[in-house]
């Protein structure tokens, strides 16, 4: 059977940007062939999941106020399946990093990561989260969280609008449509990309 | 009066005379029958009321709750379940395997045992002994094991606070509880669940209406005191997310933590439905003393006026957790022993004269 | 106010501030800022005020060894100094004789070297391992050949019953670790944790010029994004002497006021939800946001506006903000009595508040809790009354005092507070003056030498700024006062003997801002 692309009830595709990355990994489903059986048990497993994204609450500073108005009355992600934050990372299907990851902060957050169960997904959400933004030249901030955990989406920002969060939200859920859980998983976690070629006097 | 009876009877009778089953078998069959529709039962009105829990709540919080899966939602908490089912299940390294293991089993059992008392229509009752009510409080109280056992067992410090928290919670309160069920015994003469609805028949006969002042003081404090048996806020303490993050169950992921989940909305049904059995008449319609109008009544279903009357008090129930703040763990305990059970106390004794000396109606 | 030190030296420092202390009641210690003098050594800056007279005045003491570099205490004379001690031992590596506690505050504990020392080179990378934490405090002393003596203190018995609470806590708004010594349910102890979101950014506006500097003040305590903003303009005008037109004052004191109602609004919801109540917290949200619409047409942003620069604003106010805030002011007015209605006079709720957590008024000015805190143990600590800054010398305001000093007293500051910024905004939005919205300042500012500190009334405390410039584009030292780091210091205080449900409704109504704590 075929996959299809990933739709978003009442939102047309075009509107949503990075749809190549998305496509590619429904084009590595399709070309290796899917048994319509277990094409159609992880259908209805990734519609589960997609639509039951509990989230930890992790927020270290500014984001995680935006993304607790995301969960109050005016934008209420509670809309889109995103109901119920857990507040601890056994219960959780995804961490949401809002907020600066210091050095001592990392190996929390590592840890926070290690307790979560499978199947997990990280956001970064903001500036800092993703590459250490307004606080990339201190002695004492992770340049992105990406260098920790495998990140699933970026939601950029500083910090992002709610409506941002909830885009990113969505990403997600697409992402997740497109993935096997029958018969091996195609979400590998792979190893941070580790740029050694830069210069010593990058920064200043 | 439809009798649920006639079903079961006839199932039985198709059983042994027409495909001749013996003893055994055609009793295997409706075991086993019965235990799937029970189960099947819990299931269903678990997912009903996690999904009217969180429309109600939005609703309350100027919110729409979930909206996108299915038509109005309606699919979310499949959804969830869905996911839950096939989300990893781990041990905690240093943990006691065993009780971690048993003791989400212990609070379902203990929850299943207690629904399986509810009495859902004229002849639908699934257990239905002489001594019902001591039954059901005692088959109730097992699921303070498990969630004794659920925090013990974690090997993490929050679980272990919120498992003593449990304990003295359930245990303490469990005594109002009894205490109001009791005086319901008094004016009735029964402890049978289907005893005390038939003995609520008469022109307002629930025993709200008969047992005027004493029962309705019966009602709140059974209500309070089930709140807080359920672990419900405002008497959440146990799990109280903010301080405890998930409480007992902090370290169960996945289906683990399912059954607690499960287990907290059933035992919410529950309370709700023994509250609506005992005081309020459990499927016995509103008889109002006109022939005519009782006859009409007569004809709606006892299975609906029981689920009204329950999803009423759960209803009720989701306000008041919506609504409060929570309490303390000192002050939960002195409003159960210095307030909720020296009052129980006192208006079973009021109870009793009231039916010693006919003073009901 | 530009500083002029008194200057101590390190031998008769500690009896000649027991003096300020006793002789001229400067009961109040503002801060203590840590510097690195270059060539003169290390040494430290008190701001100190006297709580009466709300003089201020600074104090300056250098030790010129910087190998070992060590100041007397003052932790006995004004409890709040112990953290700030230790703040500055932190950063600068300057050991406090007598301190009781001299462990880092905010870095691992096996960080090399001391940050803010102009000599200091970071390290690349971190490590992903847990801190190997030390389960007692140093003590030094001075012996008689002038050398140092440390004596340990074991922070914990083998019996105590320690829980983590944090960094990964919902109760604890943040990233802040609160290690609870417990008895049962009874609190024994308390030790914070900081700096999990510490992010060095005095460190870095050391680097920056100075209107690179302001980008970083809003993501401090973000809930009072605009009054920190406020606290380093206007210590960088002060300092260049630029004269502000009436139109920026107005508009920028109902920005403040905006700001601080949403931040109330906010910590009423948190309130809320940490008790459990989260319809109210709801509540809170949603008005929030009508609060939130009414910046946002004018700054452009939600959270952080970035809305003033050094000499004015970013740009004029939207053409429809008088007639929203108007609008505001008249939505929210009833809102108050729905949140009494629904929240304040909640049966539960004021058990849990009343009663608990209580900080007397010697212990408020003693720790430095200043804002609604203080307020509430009916210390006058507002910045607005005693050292009037823009437009708050000439509208009618009541400055919120209960005398109770309990969570409840903590609270109603609050929801009281709102009501004088609603009285203020309205005051003000009819009069707004026309005239320019910014004074054109060269496009490299360079500030002239010397120390200034001045302060603003955050929404939790004074928020101040102590700028200490050579003449560069970028300044030598640039010092936040936090406000939540005194409030965090306090905790111990207020909360032993009380339940651990306490710590909870204590820390909703604290009030603390992590980012802000930690910088």
């Amino acid at each position: 059977m075929e996959i299809k692309k990933p739709e978003i009830k009442s939102i047309p595709y075009g509107e949503f940007k990075d749809n190549e990355s998305l496509e590619g990994l429904v084009k590595e489903l399709n070309d290796n062939g899917v048994n319509v059986i277990t094409g159609s048990l992880d259908q209805l497993v990734n519609w589960g999941r997609s639509n039951s994204l509990w989230s930890l609450t992790f927020a270290t500073s500014c984001c995680g106020i935006e993304f607790m108005a995301v969960g109050c009355a005016r934008y209420d992600f509670a809309r889109f399946g995103f109901e119920v934050c857990r507040n601890s990372p056994r219960q959780a299907d995804l961490i949401m990093c809002a907020g600066t990851i210091t050095h001592k902060m990392a190996p929390v957050f590592k840890r926070l990561y290690d307790q979560m169960a499978e199947p997990k997904y990280v956001v970064a959400v903001g500036g800092c989260a993703i590459s250490g933004g307004p606080f990339k030249s201190s002695y004492h901030v992770v340049k992105g969280i990406g260098e920790i955990v495998p990140v699933d989406v970026y939601v950029p920002g500083c910090p992002p609008r709610p409506e941002a969060i909830l885009y990113g939200m969505m990403q997600l859920q697409r992402k997740i449509k497109v993935q096997k859980f029958f018969g091996g998983a195609n979400r590998k976690e792979k190893k941070p990309i580790v740029v050694t070629d830069v210069p010593k006097d990058f920064n200043k | 009066m439809f009798d649920f009876s006639l079903i079961t009877t006839w199932f039985d009778s198709l059983l042994r005379d027409t495909l001749g089953l013996g003893d055994f078998l055609s009793i295997l069959i409706e075991c086993v029958l019965v235990g799937v529709i029970i189960l099947a039962a819990y299931a269903i009105i678990a997912i009903v009321l996690i999904f009217m829990e969180r429309k109600v709540c939005a609703y309350f919080q100027c919110r729409l709750g979930p909206m996108r899966v299915g038509f109005w939602g309606l699919l979310q908490v499949p959804a969830d379940v869905l996911k839950m089912l096939i989300k990893e299940i781990f041990f905690v390294d240093k943990a006691d395997k065993l009780l971690y293991m048993i003791a989400p089993f212990l609070v379902l059992i203990g929850s299943v045992g207690a629904f399986a008392f509810l009495p859902w229509n004229k002849g639908a009752a699934v257990l239905d002994f002489n001594v019902g009510i001591f039954l059901l409080t005692a088959i109730s109280s097992i699921g303070v094991v498990g969630v004794f056992l659920a925090g013990w067992s974690s090997n993490n410090k929050y679980s272990l606070v919120s498992a003593m928290r449990g304990a003295v919670q359930m245990i303490s309160y469990e005594m109002s509880l009894c205490l109001c069920l009791i005086s319901a015994v008094v004016l009735t003469g029964t402890m049978q669940l289907s005893g005390i609805v038939e003995a609520q028949g008469d022109a307002f006969g629930w025993l709200i209406f008969k047992g005027h002042i004493p029962a309705i003081i019966a009602l709140v404090v059974f209500l309070i005191a089930g709140n807080a048996e359920a672990n419900r806020g405002p008497f959440d303490l146990p799990e109280a997310e903010s301080e405890l993050t998930a409480g007992y169950h902090t370290e169960y992921s996945g289906m683990g933590f399912g059954y607690f989940y499960l287990a907290e909305y059933l035992n919410l049904f529950i309370i709700a439905g023994v509250a609506a059995t005992v005081f309020l008449g459990g499927w016995m319609p509103l008889h109002i003393g006109v022939a005519q109008v009782d006859t009409v009544l007569d004809y709606i279903p006892g299975f609906f006026w029981f689920c009204g009357k329950t999803f009423l008090l759960v209803w009720i129930l989701l306000w008041i957790k919506w609504t409060y703040p929570r309490l303390r763990i000192d002050q939960i305990l002195k409003l159960e022993w210095k307030y909720l059970m020296p009052l129980a106390l006192l208006n079973l004794v009021l109870m009793t004269v009231v039916a010693a000396l006919g003073l009901h109606f | 106010m530009k500083l002029e030190h008194k200057i101590f030296d390190v031998k008769d420092f500690a009896s000649e501030m027991a003096k300020l202390k006793t002789e001229k009641h400067f009961d109040f210690l503002v801060t203590i800022v840590g510097e690195d003098f270059g060539e003169e050594g290390l040494g430290c800056i008190y701001i100190l005020e006297n709580t009466g007279s709300h003089e201020r005045t600074s104090v300056k003491v250098v030790a010129s060894d910087r190998d070992k570099a060590y100041i007397p205490t003052v932790s006995h004379l004004w409890k709040g100094a112990e953290i700030l001690e230790r703040e500055v031992y932190d950063f600068f590596g300057i050991i406090f004789l007598g301190n009781k506690d001299m462990r880092r505050l905010y870095l691992r504990s096996d960080f090399k070297g001391y940050p803010f020392r102009k000599d200091f080179k970071a390290e690349e990378g971190y490590s992903l391992e847990d801190d190997n934490e030390p389960d007692y405090t140093m003590e030094y002393s001075l012996k008689q050949d002038g050398t140092l003596q440390a004596t340990q203190h074991k922070l914990f018995t083998d019996d105590d019953y320690v829980i983590n609470i944090g960094p990964q806590h919902p109760a604890t708004h943040g990233v802040l670790r609160l290690q609870t010594i417990l008895d049962g349910e009874t609190i024994r102890k308390i030790y914070p944790h900081c700096g999990y979101i510490h992010r060095g950014v005095e460190k870095m506006c050391e680097e920056y010029t100075y209107p690179q500097t302001l980008a970083l003040t809003d993501r401090l305590d973000y809930l009072s994004a605009m009054m920190n903003r406020h606290a380093l303009c206007s210590v960088v005008e002060e300092a260049m002497g630029v004269e502000l037109t009436d139109r920026i004052k107005y508009i920028r004191t109902i920005m403040d006021e905006l700001q601080r109602l949403d931040s109330h609004l906010l910590f009423y919801g948190c309130c809320a939800q940490d008790l459990g109540a989260l319809t109210a917290f709801i509540f809170g949200m949603r008005d929030r946001e009508a609060v939130l619409n009414c910046m946002e047409e004018t700054t452009g942003g939600r959270l952080i506006q970035n809305y003033y620069r050094i000499g004015g604003l970013q740009d004029d106010i939207d053409v429809n903000f008088v007639k929203n805030v108007k609008k505001l002011c008249e939505y929210i007015k009833p809102m108050f009595k729905e949140y009494d209605d629904v929240f304040t006079g909640n049966v539960i709720l004021q058990n849990r508040f009343k009663g608990v957590g209580v900080l007397s008024k010697e212990n408020a000015i003693s720790y430095g809790c200043t804002g609604g805190t203080g307020r509430a143990a009916g210390w006058h600590n507002d910045v607005r009354k005693n050292h009037p800054y823009d437009m708050y010398g000439n509208v009618e305001f009541d400055e919120i005092t209960y005398t109770e000093g309990d969570c409840f007293a903590r609270y109603k500051v609050r929801l009281d507070e709102m009501r004088q910024s609603v009285r203020i905004i309205e005051q003000l939005i009819d009069n707004i003056p026309a005239g320019d919205f910014y004074i054109k300042q060269k496009p490299i500012i360079r500030v002239p030498e010397g120390q200034w500190y001045t302060s603003c009334e955050g929404s939790r405390g004074e928020i101040g700024v102590y700028l200490d410039s050579r003449g560069d584009k970028s300044p030598y030292r640039l010092k936040f006062r936090p406000m939540g780091l005194p409030l965090v210091s306090a905790m111990d205080e207020i909360l032993r003997g009380e339940k651990i449900a306490d710590l909870i409704s204590v820390g909703a109504t604290l009030d603390y801002v992590i980012p802000d704590i930690d910088r």
